[in-house]
């Protein structure tokens, strides 16, 4: 055996703190290995019983009312022109025009070429959702892949920020994450980031897409929430959408269970987002019980928190005429679009 | 307006369509009984749910006689397959009348509908859908061919699981062509006469199931009945010792299934969030009202600060009150001497020298209700650490070693249960093969299957419950060969008691194995 000078990587200031200044690959995947490892059975046991939660009533309005809050409502067809990504704003700032007690959605979350569109069509709605205005997520870094080079990751993330996105949706090399090359992973976490600077020095919010459905085991999820965590996500997402199986409660929960287990060691919060999969307004609670039993209910804000859907709103906006007339409407009395 | 105080979600009691008296079920039917009538309350709010009849001696002699009645005359002579006919019936009623069976036993009980509708009454029908398919197929129980039946059988159960007690008492007893006299425990008699119902609508033969409810007087004039065959006690070890001296030096067969302090081994490479789960569901589960629950937490020193502040978060989190809400996940005990019990344990571990730990969560001011508790600095001398507390009180212990673990955790003179949390495949096989419990869960805790047998080791008793090994209990093998085609557990007995029960075809004439005598004097005294 030979031993080798290990890699350094880059210097990302969470990893420095908890893995010391000298921060190698080599500590990097000892850090990861050491987590304690996830049981499935036991998982998804925990998972079923919070599904099992009753929400009715005064909770129910307000869980339905903070879905569409944490929503980014989401078009990422190859099919997709301004067209569409401006009937996707218009229904992003007015969800139900028959109620205007609606809220806004969080986001729009669009591909990159589409974010100047969105801009432009939100105006002066666009800005920050926690004061009920919707802001921009761009999904970048050759979503849904990640097959590209750097330099092409690191221009398609650029080139999105400059349009004026606030959020930026990578996706981690799978590939890399697979073949236990952690920090090939990291280092392009960390530099995506970087590119998520603008010129004033502020900074788009980066949420990294796992991918779930790919990494399979829920060991590997685990490792590459931590390790996206460690070089600097402000979100970790489950997955692009384009894969099955996309988010499912038990990833979510396990997900959330290492943001957790980071704000215990830290006290940063680190923001959470399923996406894919989730339709229905019973399913989306489901979701909020597993946030607030697990890493409380202080995640319940856009900036802690979205959900990445594109046909669960309406079924929300459904949900909630049911609750203010007392009867089911239909699918003609929301919006397509 | 805070999320996770949910708004309430109750399951509504209307569903129920409740008698305001239940008599004895004897013969088919609902008889008064001699004792004098008490009432049935719910734990959590301390109300009179319904009166139930109170058996006296004379009332246990009727239902043995029904019971053997109903041996020597259909049950015996039924075919297997009919018998598991009628066990299918009365597993699909059980699935029908599931909500209302739930709703029962969280009123009666006073454990949480979410435990009752996802737990108990699935598994009640689970058991007598497995019981069911092997009645006709008893010659595969591993008692040889054609195994024969015992005769009348006596159950007493406890108030911890009501009915899924009965059904674990019931369905093998019926499957394996006994017929049976079963008393629930004082408190929680409920379930029980719906369950009678449900016969009745099974259209199960008279007598084959008689339900005598009552105070453990009752259940002492039926263990100790001359006309029993076969004694089975769910229930403290203390009363399982007094039956086992009465029965001692009879022809009964018994089997029971006593205490536990069961050992909750976790290892410093456990999955940690799913051992937090499975020591919260070890020993609160049906507010640790269980006798395989997991009461000795014994951590690995390595990791035992971090898994005491994680329990205490995740016990933060659970919701205590109405049972019948669909969000509770900690109920009501069960009765106000069980609170008293579950108290005084708890003194004393803080009087020995323990650190205790409760949850703050609001007690409603009526019914019967402790906070969870952890206690941690417990050492192995302490009480809190060797006696059985019987509620949803955790001692926290600590081990340097597999050894040490192994060591501590059979250091009880109880038997039942233990749990074992590691990653690691071959320590788990190993550990397995030296702990000295009837059931070892492995990354999990406190999950049952009617294919698995259940039972303890030392004073949690002898015999087993569940699976082909549950058969046992109430089959003896007839070392008789029988021609192909006659392969059942009845045709043989009937055949070898026919010339007793043919005689009288009264009560108390099973030949085989029964002294003349008392044989005689039964015949005499009816």
């Amino acid at each position: 055996m030979t031993i080798t000078q290990p890699a350094g990587l880059a210097p990302a200031e969470r990893a420095v703190r908890l893995l010391g200044a000298d921060l190698t690959e080599t500590a990097l995947r000892r850090h990861l290995e050491g987590l304690s490892g996830v049981d499935a059975v036991g998982l998804e046991q925990r998972a079923a019983g919070l599904a099992t939660r009753s929400i009715k009533t005064s909770s129910k309005a307000w869980a339905l009312d903070t879905i569409i809050r944490t929503c980014d409502l989401t078009t990422l067809e190859g099919a997709d022109t301004p067209g569409k990504v401006r009937s996707l704003v218009a229904k992003a700032v007015t969800p139900d025009a028959s109620d205007p007690t609606t809220p806004s959605v969080a986001a729009v979350c669009v591909y990159g070429d589409m974010v100047p569109y969105a801009v432009e069509a939100l105006g002066s709605r666009h800005g920050d959702p926690e004061k009920g205005l919707v802001s921009v997520a761009a999904v970048a870094t050759a979503f849904p892949s990640g097959r590209a080079s750097l330099a092409v990751k690191l221009a398609d993330t650029r080139d999105a920020v400059a349009a004026g996105a606030d959020e930026i949706d990578m996706v981690i090399d799978r590939g890399a994450f697979l073949s236990g090359n952690y920090g090939l992973v990291f280092d392009q976490i960390v530099a995506v980031k970087e590119a998520c600077r603008r010129a004033d020095g502020s900074s788009a919010h980066l949420k990294v897409i796992l991918e779930t459905g790919e990494l399979q085991t829920y060991d590997n999820v685990r490792r590459a929430s931590w390790l996206s965590i460690l070089a600097g996500a402000d979100f970790i997402k489950t997955s692009t959408g384009k894969v099955s199986p996309a988010a499912t409660l038990p990833v979510t929960l396990l997900m959330l269970e290492v943001i957790r287990d980071w704000h215990r060691l830290t006290g940063e919060k680190v923001g959470m987002k399923p996406a894919g999969g989730i339709r229905a307004s019973k399913d989306a609670v489901r979701y909020l019980v597993t946030v607030a039993e697990t890493v409380g209910e202080e995640w319940l804000t856009p900036h802690l928190w979205r959900f990445g859907a594109s046909s669960l709103v309406n079924d929300v906006l459904l949900q909630r005429q049911k609750m203010r007339t007392g009867h089911y409407s239909g699918p003609d009395y929301v919006t397509v679009d | 307006m805070a999320f996770l105080e949910y708004a309430p979600a109750p399951e509504s009691a209307s569903i129920l369509n409740l008698k305001a008296q239940y008599g004895l079920y004897i013969d088919g039917e609902f008889v008064d009984g001699g004792g004098e009538v008490f009432d049935t309350i719910s734990p959590a709010t301390e109300q009179v749910i319904a009166r139930i009849a109170q058996a006296d001696a004379h009332d246990v002699d009727r239902a043995v006689a029904a019971a053997r009645r109903a041996y020597e005359t259909v049950w015996s002579r039924m075919s297997g397959s009919d018998r598991g006919k009628y066990l299918f019936r009365i597993a699909r009623l059980v699935q029908e009348r599931a909500r209302e069976l739930a709703v029962a036993e969280s009123l009666d009980n006073g454990k949480p509908i979410r435990e009752t509708r996802d737990v108990d009454v699935p598994l009640v029908a689970a058991w007598f859908f497995y019981y069911a398919g092997w009645a006709d197929k008893l010659e595969y129980a591993g008692l040889g061919p054609n195994p024969r039946a015992l005769g009348v059988a006596a159950q007493v159960i406890p108030w911890n699981f009501p009915l899924l007690m009965l059904a674990w008492k019931i369905a093998p007893a019926l499957a394996a062509g006994n017929t049976v006299v079963i008393k629930p425990a004082e408190t929680t008699s409920l379930t029980a006469m719906l369950f009678a119902e449900i016969l009745q609508q099974a259209d199960l033969p008279a007598g084959v199931v008689n339900i005598v409810t009552g105070p453990g007087s009752t259940g002492q004039a039926l263990v100790s009945h001359d006309d029993v065959n076969k004694v089975a006690f769910t229930g403290s070890t203390n009363v399982g010792r007094m039956i086992a001296r009465q029965v001692a030096g009879t022809q009964k067969k018994l089997t029971l299934e006593l205490g536990g302090k069961a050992a909750n081994i976790v290892f410093d490479d456990a999955p940690m969030d799913q051992a937090i789960e499975g020591i919260v569901n070890g020993i609160f589960f049906n507010q640790g009202h269980v006798c395989c629950a997991g009461s000795r937490l014994l951590v690995q020193e390595t990791v035992h600060d971090e898994v005491v502040e994680r329990l205490k978060e995740r016990l933060s989190t659970l919701r205590l009150g109405d049972p019948l809400d669909k969000n509770t996940d900690i109920g009501a005990i069960n009765s106000a001497a069980q609170l008293e019990r579950i108290r005084t344990l708890s003194d004393t571990g803080e009087n020995e020298g323990a650190e205790r730990w409760t949850a703050d969560c609001r007690i409603p001011e009526k019914g019967f209700w402790f906070a969870p508790t952890i206690f941690t600095r417990v050492s192995a001398a302490h009480s809190i650490a060797r006696e059985e507390i019987f509620g949803p009180v955790l001692s926290v212990l600590t081990f340097r070693t597999p050894a040490e673990a192994i060591a501590k955790a059979n250091n009880t003179p109880y038997g039942l249960s233990a749990g074992i949390w590691t990653e690691k495949g071959s320590r788990m096989l190993a550990l397995v093969d030296q702990l000295r419990a009837g059931v070892v869960w492995a990354n999990t805790f406190n999950r049952f299957d009617p294919s698995s047998p259940f039972g303890g080791y030392k004073e949690s008793g002898y015999g087993r419950e569940g699976g082909r090994h549950g058969l046992a209990a109430y089959l003896e093998a007839s070392g008789w060969d029988a021609p192909a085609g006659l392969g059942s557990a009845s045709a043989p007995a009937a055949l070898v008691t026919a010339p007793a029960a043919g005689a009288s075809g009264a009560a108390g004439a099973k030949a085989a194995g029964k002294p003349a005598k008392k044989s005689t004097r039964k015949g005499a005294a009816k």
